[in-house]
């Protein structure tokens, strides 16, 4: 394999994998202080001792995520050192702002973990509120970087030299608030269906405790709001990807014409050599009128961009797909699961929902996966859009395959010890109720 | 002084406090991977309570300034980045296994007891890595990476220069390993025969790396000379320095006074970083980089100032309060000994 399959590989591995920590690293310090605020405010132990069991599970998926967050920073370089060359420049400022982020969270981390007995109750969960922001802070800084690479913006090139960066126009570029926002509600759809998923899993083996109860219920308050907001959030990404990166947008749909009046293809494989989507459910003039509000309107196809420039239309509209199919069934669950609520004034404890609710958080984690294989294999073959193309960026060096194969066995044994430290964690506290 | 210059010296400023701190966790590794005789387990859970609240935040030292070194100097950190491919992927895959490794026993063991072969995955990798990060430094330092434009490669000299780069490797190891073992004299403060424990320790690793660091002074000689010159040129009052330190810190580890051996070995290990520093200032990677040539556009480097200074406003009183919290008069590791006698 050439080293720019290589490179890609290990780096979408590194990727694929810290995110699922990196999201938990976002989402659930807000669960932990509001329900180490509920505990207390009301002064209530099941809330105060969710807290304390969640807070021993985040230990070991920082950590996790801190490392595999490493490992990104390092790759950036010893996998793309000419895009770095290139881009460091423009992409540092928000990196660095993200370090200082990322500083903050694992020093009142520190102070969380270790700190239950040293700090006054009150002193400990003011510790929590640092970790939700600069959780938050660290995500938003490091999203502007790839909206960069999507919308490269604020420096001149002079023969391949980049002469003067306006850093501010860099970081705040065009494509930062859709990517930015869309991609922090949707750590905390991640985190909210994980956590309702965890304790859902635990009511079906019959505990149907205060605890569970509640766990279920922060989980799901937590995924009905960041549902909500993402597809909101998703909609305008869509739509600024329909005007900012056309080819993107069509390889999304798999639309290889030009077309005025465009229809909407859910689902489907879109296939090279008949030029259209084959199996799809089609809605006449759909995508026209999502786009641009227009039943008319003109959508670009592949066709406007030579072959040389095109994504993949497989990869990328099956992942679209994906992503918003997954995400309208969270959301509908979500309605479902208050719905019932509601109505019988108490947490749904029915099988079949529980069932499905056990699938939710994998399924909102595939979704946002897929979210960014739209981004990434949408933007192909650039690495920075319309500026440098990926098979010019990768490291010319002897050795990545062995470096792929010591990556991938090295995640595959964290992910097996993290989930099962997680099982019998959960496990052990069971019998010791 | 260039904006440029002062980004470098904060840059080698994060290294020093990377080293300092982290270095320590490296080497609280190293002891854990080295722990005999009858307080073996106590020895490892004094470790386990020194690091816990801390490791983390220590370790973004080392992404901040990775972060800087591609923010405001992008052609030398890509230079690096292909010509010490090697040695920073082995040194990247120890820092992960080092600290997941950690947190799955410090997580996990009071729940589900110790978890296996994570264990000696914690200290191997805690040896691993520091001693490539030693070998990343000591190629640079010796003049080993040759960059031409994209074309970067690493060129040793002589047998002598791989030895003076394995000797960095292990000298490294030995500063990580004599820093744990004086701030674990700290921590042990209240268990005489843990703390004489250490002590033993920390004077086998002031010996080892006073040997590692005389044998790299002659090794470079031999075969790094422009880590040499460096170092006994504009470098050789901060060598001096260490020279005339590196005995005292001995006699403090001797004498038993925690505090003041603490104080003086990360002193050793900022004077050794320093005379390397100022020694080849302004080169980065010599002889084709320096400060001034690989620096970005002015613009990054102003808004990298403007980002440093506001963040360090945010992180320093955040820093001051975890290690008032855990390290001030009564330290975690002294607490966990009290209340969970080994």
């Amino acid at each position: 394999m050439d080293n720019v399959s290589l490179a890609r590989i290990t780096m979408g591995t590194s990727l694929a994998f810290h995110i699922v920590f990196a999201v938990i690293g976002v989402g659930l310090p807000v669960l932990l202080s509001a329900a180490e605020g509920l505990g207390l405010w009301r002064k209530d132990a099941v809330w105060t001792d969710l807290a304390r069991r969640w807070s021993l599970a985040f230990g070991i998926l920082f950590a996790v995520g801190a490392v595999s967050g490493t490992v990104l920073s390092f790759e950036l370089g010893l996998l793309w050192p000419r895009f770095m060359a290139l881009s460091g420049s423009m992409i540092g400022l928000p990196f660095s702002a993200e370090g200082f982020a990322f500083f903050l969270e694992a020093i009142f981390l520190g102070l969380y973990l270790y700190g239950w007995n040293r700090l006054s109750p009150l002193a400990h969960w003011l510790t929590s509120i640092p970790i939700a922001i600069s959780g938050a802070a660290s995500a938003l800084f490091v999203v502007m970087t790839n909206a960069w690479m999507n919308h490269p913006a604020g420096f001149e090139l002079v023969n391949g030299q980049v002469t003067k960066v306006d850093p501010l126009a860099a970081a705040f570029n065009a494509a930062t608030p859709t990517e930015d926002v869309h991609m922090l509600v949707s750590a905390y759809v991640c985190t909210g269906f994980l956590v309702a998923s965890a304790y859902a899993a635990g009511m079906l083996r019959g505990r149907l405790d205060a605890a569970h109860r509640r766990g279920l219920a922060a989980g799901m308050t937590m995924g009905v709001a960041a549902i909500a907001l993402a597809g909101v959030t998703g909609d305008s990404s869509a739509r600024f990807v329909y005007t900012d990166q056309p080819a993107k947008f069509a390889a999304m749909e798999g639309l290889y014409r030009t077309l005025h009046g465009a229809p909407l293809h859910i689902g489907g494989i879109p296939l090279e050599s008949q030029q259209r989507v084959v199996f799809g459910l089609e809605i006449p003039r759909g995508l026209s009128l999502l786009a641009a509000f227009d039943p008319n309107a003109e959508v670009k196809g592949l066709n406007e961009v030579p072959a040389a420039d095109r994504p993949n239309p497989i990869l990328v509209h099956l992942s679209f797909d994906t992503m918003v199919g997954l995400g309208t069934l969270l959301g509908i669950l979500a309605l479902v699961f208050w719905g019932v609520a509601w109505r019988g004034r108490a947490i749904p404890t029915v099988r079949p929902l529980l069932m499905v609710l056990a699938l939710a958080g994998p399924a909102a984690v595939i979704a946002m996966e897929a979210g960014w294989f739209v981004t990434e294999f949408g933007r192909q073959p650039w690495v920075v859009y319309g500026i440098l193309r990926t098979a010019q960026a990768a490291t010319p060096v002897q050795g990545l395959f062995i470096s792929l194969l010591a990556f991938l066995l090295i995640y595959l044994a964290l992910a097996v010890t993290t989930a099962r430290l997680l099982l019998l964690l959960a496990e052990r506290r069971r019998r010791a109720e | 002084m260039t904006e440029a210059e002062a980004i470098g010296a904060i840059l080698w400023l994060s290294l020093t406090a990377y080293a300092v701190l982290a270095g320590a966790d490296f080497g609280g590794g190293v002891w854990d991977l080295f722990a005999t005789g009858p307080r073996q387990a106590a020895q490892r859970q004094a470790i386990a309570a020194a690091m816990g609240p801390v490791w983390e935040a220590n370790h973004v030292w080392l992404i901040f300034m990775i972060v800087g070194l591609f923010t405001c100097f992008p052609p030398a950190f890509a230079a690096l980045a292909v010509g010490l491919f090697a040695p920073f992927t082995i040194a990247l895959m120890g820092i992960v296994l080092r600290g997941a490794a950690f947190a799955f026993r410090a997580h996990a063991r009071e729940a589900i007891g110790p978890i296996e072969p994570w264990g000696g995955v914690f200290g191997a990798a805690s040896v691993i890595s520091p001693f490539f990060l030693g070998v990343a430094a000591g190629a640079t330092a010796s003049g080993s990476i040759h960059a031409a434009g994209s074309d970067v490669r690493f060129v040793a000299d002589s047998p002598w220069t791989v030895a003076f780069i394995a000797d960095v490797g292990l000298f490294a190891v030995a500063l990580c390993a004599y820093l744990a073992a004086t701030y674990l004299m700290v921590e042990t403060d209240v268990n005489a025969d843990l703390q004489a424990d250490f002590r033993n320790r920390a004077a086998a690793a002031a010996i080892a790396s006073g040997v590692l660091g005389l044998a790299g002074l002659i090794l470079a000689y031999v075969g790094a000379r422009p880590a040499f010159d460096s170092l006994t040129g504009r470098g050789l009052p901060l060598l001096v320095l260490a020279l005339v330190n590196g005995p005292l810190a001995l006699l403090a580890v001797w004498r038993s006074e925690p505090r003041l051996a603490r104080v003086a070995v990360a002193a050793q290990v900022t004077f050794v970083l320093w005379a390397l520093a100022v020694g080849q200032w302004p080169y980065l990677v010599r002889p084709t980089y320096t400060l001034d040539s690989a620096a970005a556009p002015a613009g990054t480097l102003t808004g990298f100032l403007i980002v440093a200074g506001a963040g360090m406003l945010l992180l320093l009183p955040s820093l001051y309060l975890l290690f008032r919290v855990f390290k001030g008069r009564n330290p975690a590791s002294v607490e966990a000994d009290r209340t969970k006698p080994a």
